[in-house]
């Protein structure tokens, strides 16, 4: 099990920031702009064929501020491997996995409108579970909770519970 | 109705291929659709030939609230990511919190949970089949398959004290321990589970309607379905036995006996029966974990850890240091170390996923789910195209997003 994590990280040193094996997943911290290059190596080479997920971590505060972090299982190996890679807020950009995985279609699309990363080379980055002409990316950290936006008016004389 | 009001949508296409298609809207609220869910598809008389999937009517920001409660306090939010099988959403992200905990739960709970996810298993896929058999006109056999499921619901209400969402698990154990006579009427309600789905495999399986609607409808190839991202029996109806169950074993799942249903095509009929089958494997599992309970299960429900577990009611009522520990995780919450982890449970309809990110307090730093039915959905459009505007129904019924964990 470890022994093909250990071929993995001896095959992509030198894409490879800081690597770890966490809780029995394979932790790959990668600069954005190595994403496609250790994801293709992963997928042909070691058969991670499964797309699992891709979600982002709003650090706010710290710099660089998002870490966006995916997920890859082999269903041959049975295991898996996350990938972290840091944005800056400036520019909250890195590629997309679509050319690779259909299942990304989807998952990039939400991590899209919940915190602002713009995957690049993703045609169609249409809101998906939030609405279209909604403003700001509801899972950042810097978005109140409390702020609503409802698209069909509150009927008159409706208060929401515990509003001002 | 307000006709000024916006469209939430922006639709992949408005313009027509050919002129002599039609472009519909088909949702969110339609037959065609059992959920809210909303499909604009190109259509050359009655076939499709492209669709472009929405969901996000039920979004209510499930992540986002998740942030703004202790650990313990979001247990009745997963309850409503899949309500069909709410325990084994509770169970699995109990266990995500858990091992970032480094806490190993008790033999106890650990059987329990184990046959609890079972069962929730049983009463999901008896949801499914029993409304995509409706769909189809088959009456009978959904009252059949309601019915053992409305047992179990009952059943599960006289354990939890409701009957669909549980909220039943805690981080470090569960909620309260098996009533008198419990496990008696899960013996009764699995006879019964024998006799009923005996009929409905009687009444629909040879069916020739059923076979015609069914049969070759959206098939699906297993490099397709692993390409798009699917789990659960939708995946394993391709034909592979890929079931983490079995792949990367969790709770008590290594030490049961049971094999991986597989189905030919991929097409709406395997998922059918694949579902049909799975569930003869959890019953047979149940039968299991109830000798494993009465032989290996005794001793305490709860892990003995004062980081997440409430103290003895009478030590709070008696002893100082406990009346503050209780203080403690419930104003504050179970103290987590600072990590991230991923752990995957085989939920009813694939891999269900969470993802936790703690900074070291009472609150998560980020609950992220992977839901399988919002991943199911970016691919169905692949299973629509190509057949018959009728055969949505059937399909959609087979691939059973469930709003709830679609949208969060």
């Amino acid at each position: 099990m470890s022994a093909l994590f250990d071929r993995i990280r001896e095959a992509l040193a030198p894409k490879l920031g800081e690597s770890s094996v966490e809780h029995g997943t394979l932790v790959l911290r990668i600069e954005p702009q190595a994403l496609l290059g250790v994801v293709g190596a992963l997928k042909d080479q070691f058969r991670f064929d499964l797309f699992s997920d891709v979600t982002a971590v709003d650090w706010l505060g710290r710099e660089p501020r998002f870490e966006v972090v995916w997920h890859f299982y082999s269903t041959m190996h049975r295991l898996r491997v996350r990938i972290k890679a840091r944005v800056a807020e400036a520019e909250p950009v890195v590629d997309t996995l679509t050319g690779m995985y259909g299942a990304a279609h989807y998952m990039e699309r939400e991590c899209h409108e919940m915190y602002g990363i713009v995957f690049r080379g993703n045609p169609d980055l249409r809101p998906i579970l939030l609405y279209e002409g909604f403003e700001g990316h509801p899972l950042r950290k810097d978005y109140p909770k409390e702020r609503e936006q409802p698209l069909v008016p509150y009927r008159a004389g409706f208060e929401m519970p515990g509003g001002e | 109705m307000d006709s000024k009001l916006p469209n939430p949508i922006r639709p992949a296409f408005t313009r027509n291929e050919r002129d002599d298609t039609t472009i519909v809207n088909i949702g969110p609220s339609h037959p065609a659709t059992h959920g809210t869910i909303q499909i604009v598809a190109e259509l050359d008389g009655e076939r499709i030939l492209r669709a472009d999937v929405h969901c996000g009517y039920l979004h209510r920001g499930f992540e986002k609230e998740c942030e703004a409660h202790t650990w313990h306090n979001l247990i009745p939010y997963v309850d409503r990511l899949n309500y069909c099988s709410a325990l084994i959403n509770n169970f699995a992200y109990c266990e995500t919190v858990e091992r970032l905990m480094g806490i190993e739960v008790t033999p106890r709970t650990k059987y329990l949970r184990t046959l609890l996810a079972e069962y929730s298993r049983v009463a999901d896929h008896l949801t499914c089949v029993a409304a995509a058999l409706m769909e189809l006109g088959a009456m009978t056999a959904f009252l059949y398959l309601v019915m053992l499921r409305d047992y179990i619901y009952e059943h599960l209400a006289d354990l939890t004290g409701a009957r669909l969402t549980y909220s039943y698990g805690r981080i470090g154990g569960l909620a309260r321990d098996l009533p008198d006579g419990w496990l008696k009427r899960l013996e009764e309600i699995l006879v019964e589970y024998e006799e009923f789905v005996g009929r409905v495999h009687g009444l629909v399986d040879r069916n020739r309607i059923f076979i015609d609607r069914m049969r070759n409808v959206a098939c699906l190839s297993t490099a397709d379905a692993i390409n798009w991202g699917y789990t659960g029996p939708i995946l394993r109806s391709t034909g592979v036995p890929r079931d983490l169950r079995k792949d990367t074993p969790y709770l008590a799942y290594a030490e049961l006996d049971f094999e991986v249903p597989t189905g030919i095509k991929g097409d709406n009929y395997d998922r059918y029966y694949v579902r049909m089958r799975e569930m003869d494997e959890s019953v047979h599992m149940i039968r299991q974990l109830v000798d494993l309970l009465h032989e290996k299960g005794g001793g305490p429900l709860n892990v003995d850890d004062r980081r997440c577990v409430l103290p003895d009611k009478t030590l709070v009522y008696g002893e100082i240091e406990s009346l503050i520990n209780h203080f403690k995780l419930v104003m504050e919450g179970p103290q987590v170390p600072a990590g991230d982890i991923y752990v995957a449970h085989e939920g009813a309809n694939g891999e269900l996923g969470f993802y936790i990110v703690s900074t070291g307090g009472g609150t998560p730093y980020k609950v992220h789910c992977r839901a399988p039915s919002f991943v199911h959905m970016g691919g169905a459009h692949k299973m629509l195209e190509g057949h018959q505007l009728a055969d949505i129904v059937p399909t959609f019924g087979s691939i059973n997003m469930i709003g709830g964990e679609c949208d969060r």
